[in-house]
């Protein structure tokens, strides 16, 4: 198990390599460049001071000097200082995390609670008006874009009835609560989804029959031995979600003036803070990739046929290379 | 007991039987499946009867009603499609078919259980095997969930399985030790009738002998009831008192093991007897039953067997009527309104 994590972990660092390369030959693509962003925020400046800038910024070298420079660097675990801001992308990335980590982690909390009993219901009661009603709920939660949610759950609760504010950060939990359900509903619709199809498939199965003949309570042949079958495309649907939201949440966190690490992608894209835009992209990067581990070693606690699938993997190299010795021999 | 009297133009009753013997009662079952476009006649009026420690045979090709049959006792069919239409079991003196969902539960596992016919999806892949049969041990008795399980490792044992084991999962075990699991569990709460939905079809032909071994040393140390439901006559033989052969949701011929084999009268019997392989006269041909198991969804009338039988006549189109040819043998078959009639047995082997 422990094998199998580390090497998810050392996975990393190709994936790391890829999207870095990628990011900054995108950067390099984009129109102009920090030095121009450097000078239309200075103001006056000479000749002079635009070549000395973009010497310091190495612009006059090639791409891939630069990009060979800013992997050195983020070896050493340094992801450069925001020319912009001036501020450690480190610092300001592990300043904005929490504010992103409670926002994804309340909607995927919210939208459990309210996706698996959803999906759990429609499943028993298939083609029935229940059903009806979550396919209608988790359509209409699927289809509607994020941002027009987010401003309608503005106007109606902040406008209209004045209960809770507007956008922020200010107001404790109760700004926590808008833009929570906001993000949360999409992850409820398609986690409700993914319950009721995987519900669906394990409810015929034999088993549940064979619980049902030991005097087996209905309610526990649903609770106990059908959703502990159906969690694994559960969680998969709601690991995605999450990983979604937590790497996209720019809509959300910009609709609300939630101070996140999607807000701040995106103000450094809109200020051409390229070292920024690249630091935070590859720490998100890594939050995706460790959130999905996080729901592969879920998977091997929820279904055991997993769990020694893992274990046998180092097993079954070490006896295929042993053969290949016996072989050779 | 008012239904046993009724029992009596349906089903011969053996001499000697008193009612408090009998632990499995059934009358006149019909269960159909209720589809959109066609209902499936699965069981047309099919009555058994059980009594304590005795094994019944319950014989027919693939879906003349077997299974539905032994579903209906616990009060299983799925709803829809199923639809119990008419018909009366009662297990030990208690009618199933008007409990509450929580009187069912009380008798399932404890007075009646059921061992399925595919052990490889019949366990519930994501829960250890012991908790799976602890887990009918605590739904019928008080016991806290150490005992359960404690409990569970002695099952295990009884089936020739080591203690140890419990806390392994359906996955680590292979198709026979799969299906001793599932005896186990059934078996777990020493239940009264136990049904037993072709055990041993899954499993290959050395590990047959083996669980029906078990089964049977189970059988006599518990006292159990048998229902054993199989398509295979040589299982009837090794296990059976008592044999009914069912065929398109009717029982056609039933009688204790003699009856049935030394004096088979059904031409159905006649030809499952027919297409069996004989290991003694190797020149024997095997004669099968020319033509298949009518649509269930279109029976013919009269007798289901008619189209396929060598003897039919034009009488056998109407209704049949059961015939009892002894104390213990009853039958369906309306050529036998002919004193002259009987059946050749044509085989030319053994």
């Amino acid at each position: 198990m422990i094998r199998f994590i580390l090497k998810r972990i050392l996975l990393l660092i190709p994936v790391i390599i890829g999207v870095s390369f990628i990011v900054f030959a995108l950067l390099e693509a984009a129109p102009g460049d920090v030095a121009d962003a450097i000078i239309a925020r200075a103001g006056e400046v000479t000749a002079e001071d635009i070549e000395a800038i973009r010497a310091a910024h190495n612009l006059d070298r090639s791409m891939f000097y630069r990009y060979g420079v800013y992997m050195l660097n983020l070896i050493q675990g340094d992801l450069g200082i925001s020319d912009i801001t001036g501020l450690s992308v480190w610092n300001t990335f592990m300043q904005r995390l929490p504010n992103t980590l409670l926002l994804s982690f309340s909607a995927l909390i919210i939208g459990m609670a309210v996706a698996v009993p959803m999906g759990i219901i429609a499943a028993r009661n298939a083609g029935k008006l229940s059903d009806n009603f979550a396919s209608i709920f988790t359509l209409v939660g699927m289809s509607m874009p994020v941002f027009w949610i987010g401003l309608i759950l503005i106007q109606v609760f902040s406008g209209n009835l004045g209960i809770l504010p507007v956008a922020g950060f200010d107001h404790g939990w109760r700004s926590l609560i808008l833009p929570a359900i906001c993000s949360g509903l999409s992850l409820t619709a398609s986690t409700a989804r993914q319950t009721r199809s995987s519900m669906l498939e394990v409810l015929k199965s034999d088993y549940l029959r064979t619980a049902r003949a030991k005097g087996t309570s209905e309610d526990m042949v649903i609770r106990k031995h059908a959703l502990s079958n159906a969690w694994i495309p559960i969680i998969t649907a709601a690991g995605s979600s999450l990983c979604a939201q937590l790497a996209g949440s720019v809509v959300v966190e910009s609709v609300f003036a939630w101070p996140g690490i999607g807000r701040l992608a995106a103000e450094a894209v809109f200020a051409r803070d390229t070292t920024t835009v690249m630091g935070t992209i590859i720490l998100t990067t890594v939050l995706y990739v460790l959130v999905q581990l996080l729901v592969d070693v879920l998977y091997a606690f929820i279904d055991p046929r997993i769990k020694s699938q893992y274990m046998n993997t180092s097993k079954k190299k070490k006896k295929t290379g042993m053969e290949k010795e016996a072989a050779a021999a | 007991m008012d239904v046993n009297e009724t029992a009596c133009e349906v089903e011969a009753r053996p001499p000697n039987e008193t009612a408090d013997d009998v632990v499995l009662d059934v009358n006149d079952l019909v269960v159909h499946y209720v589809l959109e476009k066609e209902t499936v006649e699965a069981v047309n009026g099919v009555s058994l009867r059980l009594k304590k420690g005795e094994t019944l045979g319950l014989v027919g090709e693939t879906g003349a009603g077997k299974t539905s049959t032994a579903l209906s006792i616990l009060n299983l069919v799925q709803t829809p499609p199923g639809v119990i239409k008419n018909g009366s079991i009662s297990v030990c003196g208690q009618e199933v078919l008007t409990m509450t969902a929580k009187q069912l539960e009380k008798i399932r596992g404890k007075d009646v259980s059921m061992i399925f016919q595919d052990p490889m999806t019949s366990l519930n892949p994501v829960i250890s095997v012991g908790e799976q049969i602890a887990e009918s041990i605590r739904n019928h008795e008080t016991v806290n969930t150490a005992e359960a399980f404690e409990k569970a490792g002695d099952m295990l044992e009884l089936v020739g399985i080591p203690r140890a084991r419990a806390f392994e999962y359906p996955h680590q075990f292979s198709g026979g030790m799969k299906q001793r699991v599932v005896i186990a569990i059934a078996l777990a709460c020493n239940p009264k009738v136990l049904l037993a939905d072709e055990p041993t079809s899954a499993l290959d032909v050395t590990i047959q002998a083996q669980v029906l071994d078990l089964m049977h040393d189970l059988k006599e140390k518990m006292g159990t009831a048998l229902l054993m439901i199989t398509h295979d006559l040589g299982v009837v033989a090794k296990v059976c008192d008592r044999v009914a052969i069912m065929y398109a949701g009717r029982i056609v011929e039933y009688g204790t093991l003699t009856d049935i084999f030394n004096n088979t009268m059904h031409p159905y019997t006649e030809g499952l007897f027919n297409s069996l392989p004989d290991a003694k006269g190797r020149k024997g041909k095997l004669i099968p039953i020319p033509g298949l198991m009518p649509d269930p969804t279109k029976l013919p009338s009269g007798c289901a067997f008619q189209p396929r039988c060598r003897y039919a006549v034009e009488s056998c189109k109407d209704e049949q009527t059961v015939r009892e040819v002894s104390g213990t043998h009853t039958l369906l078959c309306s050529r036998y309104d002919d004193p002259g009639f009987s059946i050749d047995m044509k085989k030319s082997g053994g």
